[in-house]
């Protein structure tokens, strides 16, 4: 790596005061960034590492019942922090990577990053989770913004995601088993008012809600309800060496069939 | 440069890091601890697992800095200090778990990490766990097995 200062903020407060100096970038857990640069495909002059900050680490739950997970907070610490309060997330968090990456991997960096392939987008969107920053609360609905793109604004960080728990969920993910990145990933989230249905790995776009499905499971949570829909728009899907549009299109109906039977 | 302590494998180490410096080249570098491996240096093959405050990571993907006052444990604290192997190392040797060796030290890391949090796998458990270590050898077999036997389960022997 090219050479860069490193500094370690210890609250909030600090880190957004050394992310206004306009060629600091925001470190997470460094599993993405970290060999991102490695490979000189991204340069910085100055990190600011948030893994030192404590108020954005850790797992609770609000008085409306959600998971409210510090943006600085492992994979490894919510598949083991929200067996029993969000057993779909905790599941998915457990699956992401490998367990040395998800050791230092966080949740707060999963989402800024956005990648189009990534699991937490899916269950932010899906669960109609909360995104909350240094500055605001940003609803799942607004906050992705295409491939590798979010509405934070430049210096803003992940404080806190809110989960609220649906009746039931379920993730299921085809592994592109390389990167272990989703190829195609489904989560699918039912609550009392609503199924959503958002899907990763599949649009080059980044993560979307399935409208169609959703409006399908609905009215009747079973996977024969998706025989009736037509397929997806295979050009507007991901095609590449690891599989076609078309195929990722077929995927997608089958993940969330799967989604939805795993969470029946 | 500033001088970096951090405890490895029970003792307080110091030595210079960069901003950029990762773990893994400052316990080979700074601490001469070779026995942590680099293998693709992209975060993929697992060669360079070592235990950052008893969990695992892959020290080529850390910023030595940034674990400034951790404790860590590498390939050389897995032994008794006489020299003695530990139960993974010993278990890895007697199943001809370790192959060519490259990726051994990051496997012997991964597999402690699993045992102590889950003590008797099954094999599917073990494979699944070991995911992000990439033998690029011989395969996976005899390693699986290392594992088990290290949990106190009964496998076959390796013939002869």
């Amino acid at each position: 790596m090219y050479p860069f200062d490193l500094t370690r903020p210890k609250t909030i407060a600090d880190a957004v005061a050394a992310l206004a100096d306009e060629d600091a970038q925001a470190l997470g857990g460094g599993q993405t960034l970290l060999p991102t640069m490695k490979a000189r495909l991204a340069q910085m002059d100055r990190l600011v590492a948030l893994s030192g900050i404590p108020e954005i680490r850790g797992i609770c739950r609000d008085d409306a019942g959600r998971v409210c997970i510090g943006g600085g907070t492992p994979h490894a610490e919510v598949a083991r922090g929200c067996v029993d309060s969000y057993p779909a997330l905790a599941a998915l968090a457990g699956r992401i990577g490998d367990p040395a990456v998800r050791t230092r991997g966080t949740i707060g960096g999963s989402l800024a990053n956005n990648d189009p392939s990534a699991c937490y987008p899916a269950a932010v969107l899906a669960s109609d989770a909360t995104v909350v920053t240094n500055a605001r609360e940003i609803a799942a609905d607004d906050f992705f913004d295409g491939m590798f793109a979010t509405d934070l604004e430049e210096g803003e960080i992940i404080t806190e995601v809110r989960f609220p728990v649906p009746q039931a969920a379920a993730y299921e993910k085809f592994l592109q088993p390389a990167s272990r990145f989703a190829l195609v990933g489904v989560y699918v989230a039912r609550f009392t008012d609503g199924v959503r249905v958002a899907v990763t790995g599949a649009s080059g776009d980044g993560v979307f809600r399935w409208s169609e499905a959703e409006d399908a499971l609905s009215s009747d949570f079973s996977a024969a309800a998706l025989s009736g829909l037509a397929d997806l728009d295979a050009e507007e899907m991901i095609s590449d060496v690891h599989g076609s549009g078309t195929y990722r299109a077929h995927l997608v109906r089958v993940m969330t069939a799967r989604a939805v039977a795993a969470a029946s | 440069m500033t001088d970096v302590t951090m405890t490895v494998n029970g003792t307080a180490r110091s030595a210079p890091a960069e901003g950029r410096t990762l773990l893994v080249d400052w316990l080979r570098d700074g601490l001469h601890l070779t026995g942590t491996h680099v293998g693709c240096d992209t975060s993929q093959c697992g060669a360079c697992v070592v235990h950052l405050d008893g969990a695992p990571v892959k020290a080529c993907t850390v910023l030595a800095q940034e674990v400034e006052g951790a404790e860590i444990t590498t390939i050389e604290g897995m032994a008794a200090p006489d020299g003695t192997l530990g139960k993974v190392q010993a278990a890895f040797q007697e199943h001809h778990g370790l192959q060519c060796g490259f990726c051994t030290s990051g496997m012997v890391m991964a597999a402690a990490a699993l045992l102590e949090e889950n003590p008797t796998p099954t094999e599917e458990e073990v494979r699944h766990y070991l995911e992000g270590n990439i033998c690029r050898c011989t395969g996976y077999h005899n390693i699986v097995k290392s594992v088990l036997a290290a949990s106190g389960q009964s496998v076959e022997p390796v013939a002869g």
